[in-house]
């Protein structure tokens, strides 16, 4: 057990290298500095490559290329960072290309402010580009999680030849946490990129990496064959975690920093005979449904969604609880954190936080 | 003078005119009177043996269609 | 019977996609000639970027990337960071190049990428119907200043050759054009400069290719090619602006 104090953001790079990456290209912007800080010096020592671009648009559309070219590459940035990087993602999943990329979430809209904030879970999920397709999105919940998630997202994303979101906020990023990183983690049987361009001497046919299709037909069946994998992605890798789901009065749903505030809250409401259980997310694309399909608590009084922002996740709830529990809200933004006895007081009040 | 022999790839022909413009021994011209399936006028030639295998048609030539042959 | 002039195998089967006597068709060739000639068609990726160029990944016989609009020379950044002994080039319009992808390009020059740009300037917008391009003419009618570019309004051409000469990590740049075949065979000459610059690992090279638009620019294309030769050179002088190799001997 090799235990180290690792800042998130250190953490995220370390464990970015630990996952195999060969190509890093970033642009500053708070908080997620330290990714590309640190990367600059390690991956330079190691002779792989780094690159601080010009602009997020820029680092994103290097990534394209890597990626085109077979490599593992990642690039990070923090909300309107990631807001530029949108067409470029869905270049790559148009292209069909892998790649990494790490979200440092800080307020908004607009320039925002620089405080943690999850106002971006709509970005992330929904994603601004154009076209049906979808970021395999993750949310960890600590610096450990981050790492153990980090060091197999590489795999993943090789594994449906699609980019990977890893989404944290500033707090995440900028604290500091015990963690171990040889952890071992799931190693999946990868094909081998036979679509890289890296030169026709190098392998048998032309490689072209290409999202373009003039053909509506041929579009469609492209499009078609994305969301084959889509479902792939949906039964083999949404990701939750229940917490005191044993018969719960209320059920709180909260993911990264949020689900830490409430864990503190349930043990407060339990000292007060309420019984709270949480469900967490950590995929949130793909979101759990089967988290609420099974829910069995006879007693249930309603699902309270705990978010720092005005209600984003919010609706995947009310779509995945399809009317069965009334729906509470209780959500801050602009970065402000809400501490454990705010979430004890919102279950206090769960009527008037109720969603029509 | 070396003779040259022209050979157009004629289904790829756009009659856009650059290597009837550029010949310096004018013997190239657009037939209007046949089209191909494109529906583009085809280069011809109208005097085969004025060639000089100099290549300007088709160096000029946008879609690569000219290829030309000498027998020196 | 000896092939004095055939069509070079640095090009696939595949019909270009261009206008009637569109030059694009002959820097294609070109190109592909240089690439077959220095032998490294199977170490070669080609960057295709948006515009009239958008299927040039489908003509080029080498392995292609296609760009979003602008962003070729970032992912030609990606591509030959990791791949720094194939050769790796951008193929751009100046939409593309000089409004869209400026900032991509400008700093690919600076971080001297060690990458071959082939920058076509046809003072317009092709793919899309004939709209206003930084480069475009003052006086020229474009379906965007449909009475002739102003410069109060539009700004004036943008001069990306001589904007580049000024970029240390820049080791070859010259302005070509194809308006006849003098300077088709200097233009060939220049690209293989070019990408030779960059199989010698020099750093960032580019050429400017003063280019034609029959349709977009209503003109046959004889006389579009008359055109360049009449208006553009002067607005855009034909000539080395950078060369390296050069000054090292010098």
């Amino acid at each position: 057990m090799a235990k180290q104090l690792m800042k998130g953001n250190e953490a995220i790079a370390r464990a970015a290298m630990l996952g195999g990456l060969d190509a890093f290209f970033g642009y500053p912007i708070t908080p997620q500095n330290e990714v590309p800080e640190y990367l600059s010096r390690y991956m330079l020592e190691e002779g792989k490559v780094f690159v601080q671009s010009e602009s997020e648009v820029a680092a994103i559309n290097m990534v394209y290329g890597a990626a085109a070219a077979g490599f593992r590459a990642m690039t990070s940035s923090s909300s309107p960072g990631i807001a530029l990087k949108q067409e470029g993602i869905t270049y790559l999943c148009g292209s069909e290309l892998p790649c990494v990329i790490c979200s440092v979430m800080r307020g908004g809209p607009g320039l925002g402010s620089i405080q943690p904030s999850q106002g971006d879970y709509n970005q992330a999920t929904r994603g601004g580009g154009n076209g049906d397709y979808h970021v395999i999105v993750f949310a960890p919940e600590t610096i450990q999680e981050t790492i153990d998630i980090m060091k197999e997202a590489f795999d993943i994303a090789d594994y449906y030849r699609n980019p990977v979101m890893i989404l944290v906020d500033g707090l995440i990023g900028q604290m500091m946490e015990s963690v171990d990183l040889t952890k071992p983690v799931k190693k999946r049987f990868l094909p081998e990129k036979d679509f890289a361009t890296t030169g026709t001497n190098h392998h048998s046919r032309r490689n072209v990496v290409n999202s373009l299709y003039l053909e509506s037909a041929e579009l469609e069946a492209h499009n078609l064959a994305l969301k084959k994998k889509y479902d792939k992605v949906i039964i083999n890798d949404t990701r939750y975690e229940l917490i005191n789901m044993e018969d719960p009065d209320y059920v709180i749903v909260a993911f990264g920093t949020m689900s830490r505030v409430c864990r503190s809250a349930i043990e407060t409401l339990a000292e007060k005979k309420i019984r709270v259980g949480i469900i967490r997310p950590i995929s949130l694309w793909p979101f759990p449904n089967r988290a609420f399909e099974t829910i069995d608590a006879p007693h249930l009084k309603g699902i309270l969604v705990v978010e720092m922002n005005l209600g984003q996740m919010l609706t995947d709830v009310i779509v995945a609880n399809n009317g069965k529990y009334p729906i509470g809200f209780y959500g801050r933004a602009g970065g402000v954190v809400p501490d454990p006895s705010d979430v004890v007081n919102a279950i206090g009040h769960f009527k008037d936080l109720v969603v029509k | 003078m070396p003779k040259g022999i022209l050979t157009f790839e004629t289904e790829k022909c756009k009659g856009c005119g650059l290597c009837v413009a550029f010949c310096p021994v004018k013997i190239l011209y657009l037939d209007k009177s046949s089209m191909n399936q494109s529906g583009y006028n085809i280069v011809k030639i109208t005097d085969p043996d004025k060639c000089i295998a100099c290549a300007t048609c088709a160096l000029m030539c946008p879609d690569s269609i000219i290829t030309v042959e000498v027998n020196n | 019977m000896e092939i004095k002039y055939k069509k070079t195998n640095g090009l696939t089967d595949t019909p270009l996609s261009y206008c009637p006597g569109c030059t694009h068709g002959i820097v294609h060739k070109l190109v592909a000639e240089v690439l077959a000639e220095l032998g490294v068609l199977g170490e070669t990726i080609a960057i295709a970027s948006v515009g009239c160029s958008v299927f040039s990944y489908k003509f080029f016989n080498v392995d292609a990337v296609q760009a979003a609009h602008g962003r070729a020379c970032a992912v030609a950044t990606g591509v030959k960071r990791n791949l720094p002994d194939r050769i790796v080039f951008t193929y751009q319009g100046d939409g593309d190049l000089a409004s869209i992808g400026i900032a991509e390009t400008i700093h690919a020059a600076n971080r001297s990428e060690n990458i071959t740009v082939i920058f076509i300037n046809n003072c317009i917008y092709g793919m899309t119907g004939g709209q206003m391009a930084p480069t475009s003419l003052i006086g020229q009618k474009t379906t965007t200043s449909q009475t002739g570019r102003k410069a109060d309004v539009h700004g004036n051409p943008i001069h990306i050759s001589e904007m580049f000469s000024q970029i240390e990590g820049v080791a070859y740049l010259e302005r070509v054009s194809v308006y006849n075949p003098r300077q088709v065979r200097n233009a060939k000459k220049a690209i293989k400069k070019a990408f030779t610059y960059q199989m010698e690992k020099k750093g960032f090279t580019m050429i400017e290719v003063l280019s034609s638009c029959p349709v977009n620019w209503g003109m046959t294309p004889v006389d579009a090619l008359k055109w360049i030769e009449e208006k553009m050179t002067p607005v855009f002088p034909l000539k080395v602006f950078k060369d390296k190799g050069e000054e090292a001997n010098v």
